[in-house]
């Protein structure tokens, strides 16, 4: 860690304080504001076949569920791996300073993953499970047994009822999704401290780069997956998702023009620190990555695509890079928000740079681990409860009646 | 009442009245020293309530010796490496073309080289800094376990059994005043010297400046030198836009410094 800060010092330009040589909040900071925003955004994406009714989303409506709920139990974890003593983390539940954004997380993602997700997608596979529970054999026959808890009523009356209770868990979920990742901008633009992340609409951005992260996200995962189970996508809900995906990017987009606007008109005291680092340290990430290549680039591509005449198979080319060239942007967004913020001094006289290290509890390694971590557990969630929509149980009244099991 | 009529003592009988007050005196500081001589304890006197501290520091007195700096390194166990400070000293560099070029080379302990190059120098002048111990705290705001604290008699402290070493506070602090101690992973700054502060002691900065540049005291007691440098100085705090209401006060202080 010496030998980093020392090689450092030599990129340092211009005055910075000398407890600034070493960068607070690393790579791992930024994956987990990047994590928390795909959940929120897949979440947001299945309310929309849910509440808002587009029955078109019906195929990747149970994915965004599962997806969402795979990326969240991951999204702690860069957090408790950055902590300088994960071993007193639990303080954070016991006794919380109620004053701070940060002890707040722990209950909202608590009730994020407690009261919204695990009990949606409980009403909401209860009916599959009971009946698995009958025709699977084995293991996963005792497992389909336990997961319903006993509630092993299928009779229409109680599936309606599954139904109605799903629809109001939805309704609570919109906000509570909008509270998480409208909360993780809080945790950056409540920073009086520094001029790059204190701003109100710090929390609009997150959420809506988050809905553009979560529905690209979807985008993906369901392509990569219809493809490797050899069926076929539905284009409609191709379209439609790529429709809410341009639409997304450019309230995203308006929304970041606006405050990058709003600062270089304003012209405050960083103005000058703050315009050397966006041409210098940040011309890539910011200006080629997130902007040109994670917005712009996608955005013509969509519209080209979706609106444009062409076959599907290179609509679905167009909109498969878009989604990926997004997601790039989007974690570029994070990159510049949390590195972005600490690469200038607080005495506005100079910038300082992050030297990201490979190995280690915050090196890249780590990182790339956190974010194939969420995948690795949405495939298994996905032989635990197959979210596609061929593999939906069918209740036989014929055969079952309305007694479920027994 | 009846009156008596007093005539003036004399020297000979003010003298003897003292020497035989004089065997007495020592029970005068009986009470600070009773429990260590009678229970071999320090006294646990200290009330945090009574007292309210805050630093003055005098700009034009700065010498940039770097002691304070030095001092506060071995006084506080703070490691050796030109990253981490709870005081450190900036020098200012003034160019009659208004820039000002700042430099704070080991936190100024090695003090500080000779100017190179071609500014043509308009004034110069040295500033320590340190945690500002706001009344109004960032870091204290955002400490998600209530591990920063600020104490009774106005000081900002951490409680390093406690913090679970996030480092929000860092971010928040708009002075740079804090570091992660690389050993003990927790949040860690200026506490002001609070374990000599306890024992009736000067802040180990204030201590050592040759220049008297660092002033110590109490703001509420008008006898403390606090006061007196408040009374006689113009005097701003760092970044007040901030609203964060320091309680360390500059005196001298160019609009450049921030």
């Amino acid at each position: 860690m010496v030998t980093n800060i020392m090689t450092g010092l030599q990129n340092i330009s211009g005055y910075i304080y000398p407890n600034e040589f070493e960068l607070h909040w690393g790579i791992l900071i930024v994956v987990y504001p990047y994590l928390t925003g795909l959940v929120a955004g897949a979440f947001i994406l299945a309310s929309l076949e849910r509440v808002f009714n587009v029955k078109v989303l019906q195929p990747v409506y149970r994915l965004s569920l599962l997806s969402a709920l795979a990326f969240l139990f991951v999204a702690p974890l860069p957090l408790l791996v950055h902590l300088g003593h994960p071993e007193r983390s639990f303080e954070m539940f016991l006794t919380p300073y109620t004053s701070s954004a940060m002890a707040m997380f722990g209950f909202v993602y608590a009730w994020y993953l407690m009261v919204v997700l695990l009990l949606e997608i409980w009403f909401d596979y209860r009916k599959d499970m009971v009946i698995w529970s009958k025709e699977k054999r084995g293991l996963m026959r005792f497992v389909y047994r336990i997961l319903p808890l006993g509630v092993t009523d299928v009779s229409e009356k109680s599936i309606l009822f599954d139904n109605k209770i799903g629809r109001i868990i939805t309704i609570i979920g919109i906000p509570s999704a909008f509270l998480l990742h409208g909360y993780v901008g809080f945790i950056f633009g409540s920073v009086k401290a520094n001029p790059w992340w204190s701003s109100v609409l710090m929390p609009i951005v997150f959420l809506f780069s988050a809905i553009v992260s979560g529905i690209a996200l979807i985008l993906i995962i369901y392509m990569v997956t219809t493809m490797f189970r050899l069926k076929t996508m539905s284009m409609p809900c191709l379209n439609k998702l790529a429709e809410f995906l341009l639409y997304a990017i450019i309230v995203d987009l308006s929304l970041e023009s606006l405050d990058f606007i709003q600062r270089l008109y304003e012209s405050e005291e960083s103005i000058k620190i703050l315009s050397e680092m966006i041409s210098s340290r940040l011309f890539l990430s910011l200006i080629v990555s997130q902007v040109i290549l994670g917005s712009i680039v996608p955005m013509v591509s969509l519209v080209w695509a979706r609106f444009g005449r062409l076959p599907d198979e290179m609509r679905r080319m167009a909109y498969f890079i878009a989604a990926i060239l997004v997601q790039v942007g989007i974690f570029s967004t994070r990159w510049n928000v949390v590195i972005g913020g600490q690469l200038f001094s607080k005495s506005l006289r100079g910038l300082t740079v992050y030297k990201m290290q490979l190995f280690g509890l915050e090196g890249l390694l780590m990182t790339g681990f956190l974010l194939i971590l969420p995948l690795i557990i949405l495939y298994l969630l996905s032989k635990l409860l197959p979210p596609w929509p061929d593999s939906e149980a069918k209740v036989q009244y014929s055969q079952a009646g309305d007694h479920g099991l027994r | 009442m009846k009156k008596k009529k007093s005539a003036p003592l004399s020297r000979r009988d003010f003298l003897i009245i003292c020497s035989k007050a004089l065997p007495f005196t020592g029970l005068l500081f009986f009470p600070f020293t009773a429990n260590r001589l009678l229970f071999g304890q320090e006294i646990d006197e200290y009330d945090p309530t009574q007292h309210d501290y805050a630093m003055g520091i005098d700009i034009h007195k700065c010498i940039g010796c770097g002691r304070c700096a030095d001092a506060c390194k071995k006084e506080n166990n703070v490691p050796k490496e030109p990253y981490y400070f709870r005081t450190w000293v900036e020098r200012y560099i003034i160019s009659t073309e208004g820039e000002s070029y700042v430099d704070s080379p080991n936190g100024g302990i090695d003090g500080f080289p000779d100017l190179k190059g071609d500014i043509d120098i308009l004034r110069t002048f040295f500033v320590p800094k340190l945690c500002n111990q706001c009344a109004n705290p960032p870091c204290v705001q955002v400490c998600p376990v209530g591990a920063t604290f600020a104490s009774r008699d106005g000081v900002v402290l951490v409680d390093e059994k406690y913090c679970v070493g996030c480092r929000y506070c860092i971010q928040a602090c708009p002075y740079g005043a804090r570091f992660l101690h690389p050993v003990k992973k927790v949040a860690d700054k200026c506490t002001f010297c609070y374990h000599r502060l306890v024992r009736g002691l000067l802040p180990a900065c204030v201590e050592v400046c040759p220049t008297q540049a660092r002033i110590f005291g109490e703001v509420g007691l008008r006898s403390s030198p606090l006061r007196r440098f408040l009374r006689f100085n113009d005097v701003v705090v760092l970044k007040p836009a901030l609203n964060t209401k320091p309680k360390v006060y500059y005196a001298g202080a160019d609009g450049e410094v921030r």
